[in-house]
């Protein structure tokens, strides 16, 4: 792979952050932080696919599914934000090990 | 070298650095900061695949829309003097392991497969052609997507508010 940034370049960046977003999802306690790790793998996807419709064969295609990928980000934190912030005044606390009945 | 690619590996650092403060920072505000330069750092990278289009609609609904919405969640959930998250991580030695792993099958793959190429130039405009297309060719995905953002709105609302009225 050479140095000119070409297809590979974005991937292994794509690569990276979907690593990173998987590493805070499965080591933090925080719900928000899960959160924020989840956003991370959902740009790495869109980096993917926004990459493959740059220089794969996908053309503008790639594109309108980021479009699609962003709106679902957008419902997923509203919906989970909302969760957390009930489950805040349930339970006092947004550490997900912490969080285990499904009742008071 | 050209400047292209100094400006991809430029912006390809700013967007990892900020990652890896992301998931590796001890207090949450900061990890949430440091998620508004990765996502800068995204769009940016948007623009350098000529998708001017998304990079615009990155930063209006990431920066402008869920950042938001993620700082308010930690504001309202954080109690004032448990900024810091002690003892706020599950074991480290698996999540790395795991992590690591990942991302070495993914680097492997992606950098020796022999990806299909087009080899064409990059788009002039995008906007106008990627309306063409929800209009077209993605119309259904675009429909269903608009009652998805609806009922979320919705459901949101109701399961943030439910317990105010009725205190179990």
């Amino acid at each position: 792979m050479s140095l000119h940034v070409e297809l590979g370049q974005f991937l292994v960046v794509s690569a990276i952050l979907f690593s990173l977003g998987i590493y805070g999802v499965i080591s933090r306690k925080n719900a928000i932080m899960v959160l924020m790790g989840i956003e991370l793998i959902l740009n790495a996807a869109n980096m993917n696919f926004i990459a493959f419709a740059r220089f794969g064969v996908m053309n503008l295609s790639g594109q309108v599914v980021a479009v699609f990928v962003i709106i679902l980000a957008a419902a997923e934190a509203a919906v989970l934000l909302a969760i957390v912030l009930n489950i805040y005044q349930q339970l006092n606390t947004v550490n997900v090990d912490e969080v285990d009945k499904l009742k008071n | 070298m050209n400047w292209y690619d100094i400006t991809f590996y430029a912006f390809a650092l700013v967007t990892i650095v900020s990652a890896i403060g992301v998931v590796f920072s001890r207090s949450i505000v900061y990890a949430a900061f440091s998620l508004l330069f990765a996502f800068f750092g995204v769009a940016a990278l948007y623009v350098l695949l000529a998708a001017d289009f998304i990079a615009i609609t990155q930063i209006l609904l990431y920066v402008g829309g869920i950042l938001v919405l993620i700082i308010f969640g930690i504001m309202l959930t954080s109690r004032a003097n448990s900024v810091e998250m002690k003892k706020g991580l599950l074991s480290i030695a698996p999540s790395v392991v795991l992590a690591g792993v990942i991302a070495g099958t993914l680097i492997g793959v992606l950098t020796t497969t022999k990806w299909p190429s087009a080899g064409t130039a990059p788009a002039e405009e995008t906007a106008k052609p990627i309306g063409a297309l929800l209009m077209t060719k993605f119309v259904l995905p675009f429909e269903l997507a608009s009652v998805l953002l609806l009922v979320a709105l919705v459901g949101a609302v109701i399961i943030a508010r439910r317990e105010k009225g009725r205190k179990a």
